[in-house]
C-alpha cells in the first residue's frame, strides 16, 4: 500500500484534515480535569517548604483543624499509611540511584517547594487559609545549589545514606580519539551553560480523585499522558489491584512531558480521597507549577570539535553535567536527559570517534526529568554551534561544512558513534530543501549588504536528529511499568460506523484525528464516521500513552492494524452474502464495491443484517464485528527522524536586543498522516525552542530559593516576538510499519534554539564575539560585545 | 492561589471612601482597576481587611480642559486614554507610553490614578507625568492639596499619599513642547529594563528616566548638560556623560547597573537625536 | 457575602458571593461557565479573558463583587450568539488550536481585536493585541492567521 498516491480511493491518510475536537474546545467546550467537580468533593492546598534544605521539627497541624471549611489535615506520618514509597531508578541505567520519596516531605526538606502538609477544605480559599495556620519548624541545613559544588569531595551529602550527590554517570568511547585529535587541524572547544526550563502548561497540573469505599475502587480524573501507566504505579502504592483502578484522562491542557510524572502532591491527594473517602480535587495553582513542575534542560556541557583544513570532522568530546534536584523522578528516571544528550550528540555527522561523559548530581533544587524533546535541544545545540565554530575556523561557509560532513542519504542503515542505529534518515535532502526554502544564497547577500549599513543579521542552520517511536529499550527493559505497545480496538456499529478505542492518548497533538483517519482510510468510511475514544483504563486497550512522539507511530500502526483486521472479517461476511471471493471486494465510501468500485451494498445494510438480521446470514456463518490489534517497534529501538533548522535574525547591537525575523524547518517524519496537524505541532514545537532561546530560564538564588515562579517573571514566548514559521518535509517512510509514520511532536524543539544561537553568533562574528549560554538575553549579548563589563 | 478573605464595600463618593480610609488606614486599601491589587491579592503578598472601591465614582472620571491646563481624573483607564482626543492633542507622550503598558484586558481596567499610586519603579506613567511636569491633585481628611510630580514618587512603591489620601485628579500644563518616549521591555507589554519620557520646551528639558532606579526620576544634570538653545550631537553626549551622577546603581537579574546605565544613554541619545533637526516632526503640543 | 445582579450572557443572574471571590471561579464554579480558563491567578496569561460592559477584561483580576451591575460575556455567550462563529469556523480550519486551553481567551480577544482594528488583516497588529495571551501549543502563528482570515472576510 503507497500512501503517496493521491489517487488512491477512499484517501484519508495525508489529508490536512482539521481536528475534531476543535469545534467543541473553540467553543468553550472541552472538559478538563480541574473543570470536573464531583459530589462532596473537597480541595487540597499544600504547606510547602520555603527553605531548598532543612532538617523538619515538629509541624503544628491543630490551629489548621479549627479554621472553617477544613475537612483533613495531613502531615507525613498522616499520610504515610495510605501511600507506599517510591524510588525514581531503572535498571538499564546501570548506576542510577536515588532515595525513596513520600508524598509529604518526611524528616528533612529537599528543595523549595516540597509539600509538607496538606489540608482538605470545601472550598481552595478556605485550604489555603488554613494552610496559612500550620506552622513547621525548620533547621535549615546548607543548600546545595550548584551542580559542580555538589560534586566537591566536602558538598554535604542531600541524602546521607547514598554516600555522595553523583546520581549517575555514563561514558562512551567510540573511534579513536587520540588519533581523531591528531589528525584535526583546528579542535575548539567551547563551554555551554543552559539554563533550567519548566513546561508551563497552560491548564496546570490536575487531578480528581475518587474513591468509592462502597465499590472497593479508586477513580482519577487526572491532566495526563500516561492513563495505564498511573493506573498501575495507584495500584502498586496504593496497596490495591490494578482493576481497580481507573484513571480517565480529559482534555488536558498542555501537557509535553510535565504530565508524565508522579508528583508527591498528586499522590497525597489521592491518599487523601482514600482516607477520607470523598472525592478530592488538587489543581496546582501557577506558583506550584513552577516550583512543583518538573524541570528540565539545565545543562553544562565543555565540547569540543576537531576539524581538518579541508573541512572533515574528525571527532567530538564531550562532558555533560547536569543537576536533578534531589531525587530521580519516578517512574522515568532523572538520568535519561543527560543520557539522551550523549547518545544524540554528533548524530547527524559521519564521525566515528566519540567521547562522552554525562554526570547526573543531586543538589536541593526542584526535579528534573523529561520535558518535551528530552535532551535533544541540548544535544543539538552544542552539536550545531560546534559545526559553526568549525566552519568560522576555517573559513567556510557552515551550509558548505555541513554537506561535506552529514551522514550520506544513500548511507544507511548506519550507526553513529554513539551507537544509535539509523534505519533511514535523509539530511542531505532536508539541508537542500532548507537551502532552497530561505534563499541562502540571496540572504547572504542580503546579510553583507545590511551590514555595510550598519544593520546586523545572522543566518543560522541547526541539523538534528529526533528519537521517535521508542519501543521497550526507552524504559520497559529497565523495569518501568511502560508500555512500549499500543493497543487499538475498533467495531462495527449496527448503523454502519466504527467506534475505535486506543490507549493513546489527545492532548491536542490530534491523536483522535489521525487515528480516525487511518481507520477511515482502511474502511472507507469517512473520518467522522469514526468516533474515538481515548484516556480511560476500564476501556481502552491497554498501552503507554502519549510521549516521545509515538503516537502516531505506534498507536497509529496499531489503529490501522486493527482497521484492516476488521476490515477483512467485514469482507468476509459481504462475501459471504454476496456470493463473491472477498478478495475481490473493497471498501469504499460506506458501500462495499466490487474491486473496480462498482457498489454492491451499503456497509450499514451489512451492519444491519450482521446485527439485526442474523437469522439471514448463511449457515455457519458468524459475523465477527471488532478487532483488537496491538503494535510494538521490534526492529529498531527507536525510529530516528531528521530534519534542518534555519533562523534569521538581527541584533541591535547597542541594546543587545535580538529580533527573531523568520524561522524555517525541513523534516522528515515518514508517512505524513495529516501535514495540518503536522506543521502545526512543528511550530509550536519550534516556539518551544524559541523561548528556550531568548527568553526562559528557572532562576535560583545561592539559597537554592526560585526567584522567578510567577508567569511575570519566568518569561515564556509570546506572540508579538515570534517569527512567522515556514515549513517543508522530506518523507522518508520507516519499512518497519505498514504505515510507515514516524514520529514529530519533538522535532520543533530540538533544534529551533541551536538555529537561533548560531544565527546570533554569526551576525557578531565580525566583532569575534561568542554566545554559549541561553538563553541569550540582552545582558549576555552586550557583554559578548565587550559593551558592558 | 486565592485571596485571603476582606470585606468589600463600594464607595458612593470620594468624602466616604476617605471616610472608610480614615477609620482604619492600615487594614483599608483603595481599589481602581484592581490591576495591580487583584494579582498582589491573589499572590497573598497583601491581605487588607476592606477594599474600598472607588472605579465607579463620578469624582475622578473624565478629561476636561481649563485654559493651559489639561484635568485628567484619576479614575480615567488607560484604554480611554489611549484614544481620548484631548490626550492626542495635549499630551501626546501619554498615550505613546500607554501603548506600552500591559495589554488591552488590562489596560480597560487599569487606571491612571491607581498606576501612579501604585509607583511601580518600572511603569511608564510616573514617569510620563514627570516629564509632563504634572500636579498631583489630592483629597483626604484635610480637604484638597497640590503636588508636584517631582515631590510625590518618593521612592519603591512609595508615594507623597497618605494612608487616608485619595489621588483624584492631576493637571498637566499645556506647553509648546517636544515629547518623545522609548523603553527596552523583554516582551511586548512586560515592564520595562529602562524607560524615558522626555519633553523639551524653549527653555527646558525634562528626561524622566523609568525602571533605573527605585522610582521614575528626572535626569537633572543630563537634562543640565542638554541646556537650551540649538541641540547638537556634542550636547547630547555631555548629557551621555552626566547621566553617570543621575541614575542611581540598580542592578536586578535582567540588568547590572552598568548595562542599565549603557541602555538608559543609548534611549537618551535616541530620543533626542532626532530633535537636532528641527524638521523632523516630533509631537509639538500646545 | 455580598449580593450582585448581573447580566451573563444575557441572563439576569442574582447571586451572593464572599467578597474576595474573583470573577473567574464565580463563573466557572458558580454559574457552571467552565469555557473561562485559569492559567495565572494573576493576570499575565490570559486564559480568562471574558467581556465586561463591551471591554476584554482579566475575570481573574476583577472581584465578583464588582462586576454587580454590570454585562458579562463569556466564551458560552459569544458562542450561542453566534457572534464567534466565524472566527471558531477559522480556528478549527487552520487548526489554530491543539489542547485548547488558551482557545475560549484567544477568541475573545481576537473579536475585541477585529472590533477595534484599522486594519483586520495587519499580522503585527494582530500579535500586538494578543501580545498577552499565552498559548504553549501553537507557536501563535496559525492563530494570526486565523484572525486575519475573518478580518479579510
Ligand atoms: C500582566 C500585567 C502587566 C502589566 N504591565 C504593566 C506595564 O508594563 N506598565 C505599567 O505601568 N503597568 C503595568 N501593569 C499594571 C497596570 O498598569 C495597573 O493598571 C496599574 O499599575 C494599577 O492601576 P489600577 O487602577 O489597576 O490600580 P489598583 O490595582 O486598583 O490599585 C493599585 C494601588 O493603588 C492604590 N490606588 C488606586 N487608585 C488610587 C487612587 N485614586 N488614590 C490613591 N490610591 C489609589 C490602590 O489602593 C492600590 O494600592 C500590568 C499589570 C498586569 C496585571
Ligand atoms: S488566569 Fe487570568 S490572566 Fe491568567
Ligand atoms: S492550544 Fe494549548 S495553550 Fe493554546
Amino acid at each position: 500500500m503507497s500512501f503517496t498516491d493521491p489517487d488512491r480511493p477512499s484517501r484519508q491518510i495525508g489529508r490536512a484534515l482539521p481536528r475534531s475536537a476543535s469545534r467543541r474546545l473553540a467553543q468553550g467546550r472541552g472538559r478538563f480535569a480541574s473543570d470536573i467537580t464531583l459530589p462532596r468533593m473537597v480541595h487540597a492546598a499544600f504547606v510547602r517548604s520555603p527553605h531548598a534544605h532543612a532538617e523538619l521539627g515538629a509541624i503544628a497541624l491543630d490551629a489548621a483543624r479549627a479554621m472553617p471549611g477544613i475537612v483533613g489535615v495531613f502531615d507525613a506520618a498522616a499520610i504515610d499509611p495510605w501511600c507506599t514509597p517510591w524510588v525514581g531508578t531503572l535498571t538499564h541505567l546501570a548506576g542510577l540511584k536515588s532515595a525513596p520519596q513520600y508524598p509529604l516531605a518526611r524528616g528533612r526538606v529537599r528543595f523549595h517547594g516540597e509539600p509538607v502538609a496538606m489540608v482538605l477544605a470545601t472550598s481552595r480559599a478556605e485550604a489555603e487559609d488554613a494552610a496559612e495556620q500550620i506552622t513547621v519548624d525548620y533547621q535549615p541545613l546548607p543548600p546545595v545549589v550548584d551542580a559542580l559544588a555538589a560534586l566537591a569531595p566536602d558538598a554535604v551529602p542531600i541524602h546521607p545514606e547514598l554516600g555522595d550527590n553523583l546520581a549517575f554517570e555514563r561514558r562512551i568511547e567510540a573511534g579513536d580519539i587520540a588519533a581523531a585529535m591528531a589528525m584535526a587541524d583546528e579542535i575548539i572547544t567551547l563551554d555551554f551553560d543552559f539554563a533550567r526550563h519548566t513546561g508551563v502548561t497552560l491548564e496546570p497540573r490536575a487531578v480528581v480523585a475518587d474513591w468509592n469505599e462502597g465499590e472497593q475502587r479508586l477513580t482519577v480524573h487526572a491532566g495526563t499522558q500516561v492513563p495505564h501507566m498511573l493506573q498501575d504505579i495507584y495500584a502498586l502504592h496504593f496497596g490495591l489491584a490494578a482493576h481497580q483502578v481507573r484513571v480517565l484522562a480529559p482534555d488536558v491542557g498542555g501537557s509535553f512531558g510535565i504530565k508524565i510524572h508522579i508528583y508527591p502532591d498528586e499522590m497525597a491527594a489521592i491518599a487523601a480521597s482514600r482516607a477520607l473517602r470523598r472525592p478530592v480535587r488538587f489543581v496546582a495553582d501557577r506558583l506550584e507549577s513552577f516550583i512543583g513542575d518538573i524541570h528540565a534542560r539545565g545543562h553544562q556541557v565543555r565540547a569540543q570539535i576537531g576539524v581538518t583544513r579541508a573541512g572533515d570532522i574528525t571527532f567530538f568530546d564531550v562532558d555533560d553535567l547536569t543537576g536533578i534536584g534531589p531525587y530521580s523522578a519516578y517512574p522515568r528516571t532523572s538520568a535519561v536527559e543527560a543520557n539522551q544528550v550523549i547518545n544524540l550528540i554528533g548524530g547527524p555527522y559521519a564521525v566515528a570517534n566519540y567521547r562522552a561523559r554525562a554526570r547526573v548530581v543531586f543538589q536541593t533544587k526542584a526535579m528534573m526529568s523529561q520535558y518535551r524533546a528530552v535532551g535533544h535541544p541540548i544535544a543539538t545545540t552544542v552539536t550545531e554551534a560546534l559545526v559553526d565554530a568549525a566552519a568560522r575556523r576555517i573559513g567556510v561557509d557552515p551550509v558548505t561544512l555541513r554537506r561535506r560532513n552529514l551522514i550520506a542519504d544513500d548511507a544507511y542503515p548506519c550507526q553513529s558513534a554513539s551507537g544509535m542505529r539509523f534505519e533511514a534518515l535523509s539530511h542531505h535532502g532536508c539541508l537542500e530543501k532548507l537551502h532552497a526554502m530561505m534563499g541562502y544564497d540571496a540572504l547572504r547577500a542580503e546579510q553583507a549588504a545590511l551590514r555595510a549599513r550598519g544593520v546586523r543579521r545572522g543566518i543560522g542552520i541547526a541539523s538534528f536528529i529526533e528519537i521517535t517511536n521508542p519501543g521497550a529499550a526507552f524504559y520497559g527493559v529497565g523495569g518501568a511499568h511502560i508500555s512500549a505497545q499500543e493497543g487499538a480496538t475498533i467495531r462495527l456499529d449496527a448503523a454502519g460506523h466504527v467506534v475505535l478505542q486506543a490507549g493513546v492518548t489527545e492532548q491536542g497533538q490530534g491523536t483522535e484525528t489521525i487515528l480516525a483517519q487511518i481507520a477511515a482510510e482502511a474502511l472507507g468510511l469517512a473520518p467522522e464516521q469514526v468516533l474515538v475514544r481515548l484516556g480511560d483504563t476500564d476501556s481502552t486497550p491497554y498501552g503507554g500513552g502519549t510521549w516521545a512522539s509515538r503516537g502516531a507511530g505506534v498507536g497509529g500502526e496499531a489503529a490501522w492494524q486493527a482497521a484492516h483486521a476488521l476490515r477483512g472479517q467485514l469482507l468476509t461476511l459481504a462475501a459471504s452474502l454476496l456470493q463473491a471471493d472477498p478478495s475481490r471486494l473493497d471498501l469504499r465510501n460506506g458501500q462495499i464495491t466490487d474491486d473496480d468500485g462498482t457498489a454492491r451494498m451499503a456497509l450499514a445494510d451489512l451492519a444491519r443484517i450482521a446485527h439485526f438480521r442474523p437469522d439471514t446470514l448463511p449457515p455457519g456463518i458468524v459475523p465477527e464485528l471488532a478487532a483488537t490489534r496491538h503494535h510494538v517497534p521490534r526492529d529498531y529501538p527507536f525510529a530516528f527522524t531528521n530534519g534542518v533548522q534555519g533562523s534569521l535574525v538581527e541584533i541591535d547591537t547597542e541594546t543587545g536586543f535580538i529580533t527573531l525575523l523568520r524561522h524555517w524547518v525541513v523534516e522528515d517524519c515518514g508517512t505524513i498522516i495529516n501535514p495540518l496537524l503536522v506543521d502545526e505541532q512543528i511550530r509550536g514545537g519550534v516556539v518551544q525552542g524559541l523561548g528556550a532561546a531568548l527568553f526562559e530560564a528557572c532562576r535560583y538564588d545561592a539559597e537554592g530559593q526560585m526567584t522567578n515562579a510567577t508567569m511575570a517573571d519566568y518569561l515564556v514566548p509570546m506572540a508579538a516576538e515570534m517569527p512567522d514559521i515556514e515549513i517543508g518535509h522530506v518523507c522518508t517512510p520507516t519499512a518497519e510499519t505498514a504505515l510507515g509514520a514516524k514520529g514529530a511532536g519533538e522535532a520543533g524543539t530540538a533544534a529551533a534554539a541551536a538555529a537561533v544561537l548560531n544565527a546570533v553568533n554569526d551576525a557578531l562574528a565580525p566583532d569575534a564575539a561568542l554566545l554559549t549560554a541561553l538563553p541569550l538575553t540582552p545582558a549576555r549579548v552586550l557583554a559578548a560585545l565587550g559593551v558592558i563589563g | 492561589m486565592k485571596s485571603a478573605a476582606f470585606d468589600y464595600v463600594r464607595a458612593g463618593s470620594v468624602a466616604e471612601a476617605i471616610a472608610r480610609l480614615a477609620a482604619d488606614p492600615f487594614g483599608t486599601k483603595l481599589l481602581a482597576g484592581g490591576q495591580s491589587l487583584l494579582p498582589a491579592l491573589n499572590l497573598r503578598l497583601s491581605a487588607p481587611a476592606l477594599l474600598v472601591d472607588i472605579a465607579r465614582l463620578p469624582e475622578l472620571a473624565g478629561i476636561t480642559l481649563t485654559g493651559t491646563t489639561l484635568r485628567i481624573g484619576a479614575g480615567c483607564t488607560h484604554a480611554s486614554l489611549l484614544t481620548a482626543p484631548e490626550i492626542a492633542r495635549h499630551a501626546p507622550l501619554i498615550a505613546e507610553a500607554l501603548a506600552h503598558v500591559a495589554h488591552p484586558a488590562i489596560r480597560s481596567r487599569g487606571t491612571l490614578g491607581g498606576s501612579l499610586a501604585n509607583a511601580d519603579p518600572a511603569a511608564e506613567l510616573p514617569a510620563v507625568m514627570l516629564a509632563l511636569d504634572a500636579t498631583m491633585i489630592i483629597e483626604g481628611p484635610s480637604g484638597t492639596r497640590h503636588i508636584k510630580a517631582t515631590d510625590f514618587f518618593t521612592g519603591m512603591f512609595e508615594t507623597a499619599l497618605a494612608a487616608d489620601e485619595i489621588l483624584i485628579a492631576l493637571e498637566i500644563p499645556i506647553r509648546t513642547q517636544r515629547s518623545g518616549f522609548a523603553e527596552l521591555a523583554r516582551r511586548h507589554g512586560d515592564y520595562a529594563i529602562i524607560g524615558l519620557a522626555a519633553t523639551m520646551t524653549a527653555d527646558a528639558t525634562r528626561l524622566a528616566f523609568f525602571a533605573g532606579g527605585p522610582t521614575a526620576q528626572l535626569a537633572q544634570r543630563a537634562a543640565g548638560a542638554l541646556g537650551t538653545g540649538p541641540l547638537n550631537h556634542e550636547r547630547i553626549a555631555a548629557a551621555c556623560t552626566a547621566l553617570a551622577q543621575d541614575l542611581p546603581a540598580h542592578d536586578d537579574p535582567e540588568a547590572s547597573a552598568s548595562m542599565r546605565l549603557h541602555l538608559a544613554r543609548v534611549l537618551l541619545r535616541r530620543v533626542i537625536t532626532p530633535w537636532i533637526n528641527p524638521s523632523i516632526r516630533t509631537p509639538i503640543t500646545a | 457575602m455580598k449580593p450582585i445582579t448581573l447580566t451573563i450572557n444575557g441572563e439576569t443572574i442574582r447571586a451572593t458571593v464572599p467578597p474576595r471571590l474573583h470573577l473567574a471561579d464565580f463563573l466557572r464554579d458558580q454559574c457552571g461557565l467552565t469555557g473561562t480558563h485559569l492559567g495565572c491567578e494573576h493576570g499575565v496569561c490570559g486564559a480568562c479573558t471574558i467581556r465586561l460592559d463591551g471591554a476584554i477584561v482579566r475575570s481573574c483580576l476583577v472581584l465578583a463583587v464588582q462586576a454587580d451591575d454590570t454585562i458579562i460575556e463569556t466564551i458560552e455567550g459569544v458562542t450561542d450568539s453566534g457572534e464567534a462563529r466565524a472566527l471558531q469556523a477559522a480556528f478549527a480550519a487552520r487548526n489554530a488550536l491543539q489542547c485548547g486551553y488558551c482557545t475560549p481567551g484567544m477568541v475573545i480577544t481576537a473579536l475585541d481585536f477585529l472590533a477595534t482594528a484599522p486594519d483586520p488583516c495587519d499580522r503585527s497588529a494582530i500579535r500586538a493585541h494578543l501580545s498577552g495571551n499565552y498559548c504553549r501549543c501553537t507557536g501563535y502563528e496559525a492563530i494570526i492567521d486565523a484572525i486575519a482570515m475573518v478580518g479579510g472576510q
